[in-house]
Parts: structure tokens; sequence; C-alpha cells
């Protein structure tokens, strides 16, 4: 059952690479990689189930917290330049 | 699914503003059914299924807000502006 949901995120994120490789601006690359990241979290949390670890779910939260992080400078380099 | 609808309204839409629009309200609502699905199936889990939960809510609408006003203050135009139509 996992593993239907498990390859329609990677179907998703394929996608979205699409969108991240193409994108006109800055802006749609930023936007294009925050959504990745937050999948990703969401992915990890699929994987924690299918493998029974509770460990992945520390490494989800630190993931989620870093690609915040990651969205929120790049939005601030967009605004003001280095 | 709201995941894949996500995906397609990414590639589909036209600028930068509805992109930001359907990135992170469909992603915020997959994330959070995805987490209480898993609650449902693990429930000794639950103490950092809802730490997650909770730290996607208040930090998703954030960034994307941050995003916004960025890519306002770059310079990005709507592809279809009603109101500049109007006042010309």
């Amino acid at each position: 059952m996992f593993d239907i949901v498990i390859f329609l995120l990677l179907l998703s994120m394929l996608i979205i690479l699409y969108r991240f490789l193409k994108g006109p601006t800055l802006s749609d690359r930023v936007v294009s990689f925050d959504v990745m990241s937050i999948m990703g979290v969401s992915l990890l949390v699929l994987l924690a189930l299918y493998f029974q670890r509770s460990l992945y779910l520390d490494i989800a939260l630190v993931f989620g917290l870093i690609g915040f992080l990651g969205a929120t400078i790049f939005g601030r380099f967009i605004e003001k330049g280095l | 699914m709201a995941f894949l609808v996500s995906a397609i309204g990414l590639v589909r839409m036209p600028d930068v503003y509805t992109r930001i629009h359907v990135g992170t309200k469909t992603t915020t609502i997959g994330t959070i059914l995805v987490i209480f699905g898993a609650i449902c199936i693990e429930p000794s889990w639950a103490l950092k299924l809802i730490l997650l939960a909770i730290f996607i809510l208040l930090t998703n609408p954030l960034s994307s807000s941050v995003i916004a006003r960025a890519s306002h203050k770059d310079g990005a135009t709507l592809e279809s502006d009603e109101l500049k139509e109007i006042q010309k």
C-alpha cells in the first residue's frame, strides 16, 4: 500500500524537477525548491512507516528546518542581494 | 493526490504568484494528511508527528510569504493584469 503512495510522491517530485530545471526566473526555482523540500519531509514520514523505524522522523524534523531556512535565505537574497 | 495536483499546477500555471499559490497550499494539506494517516497507523509515534505537523503549519506560510514579497520587489509581473487594462 505504501508503494503506491511513494510512487505518486516520486512522480510529482519528478514533475516539479522539470519546473525547477526549466523555470524562467529565479523565483520559480526557489518556489519549486521549497515545494520539493516539503515533499521530502512527507517522503521521510512515509519511509519511516515503510521500514518501521522511528529514527527517520527526527531526520524529517531537521530536514524541514533546513528547507525552511533555505527558502527564507533565498528570499532575502532575491530581495536585497548578497 | 494533493501532491500530484500540486505538481501539475506548478507546471501549468503561467506566472510566479499563481505558482506560489498552488505550491504552498497543496503541500500544506498533503503533508498534514500524510502525518494524520501515520498517526492512525502508528499511535506510539504521535508526539514527534504532531510536533512535525505544528512545525509545518507554522513555517510553510511564512516561507511562501517571504518568497512572494521578494519576487514582488524583484519586479515580477502578472500574466494577465486586469487592473492595468482598466486603467488604460
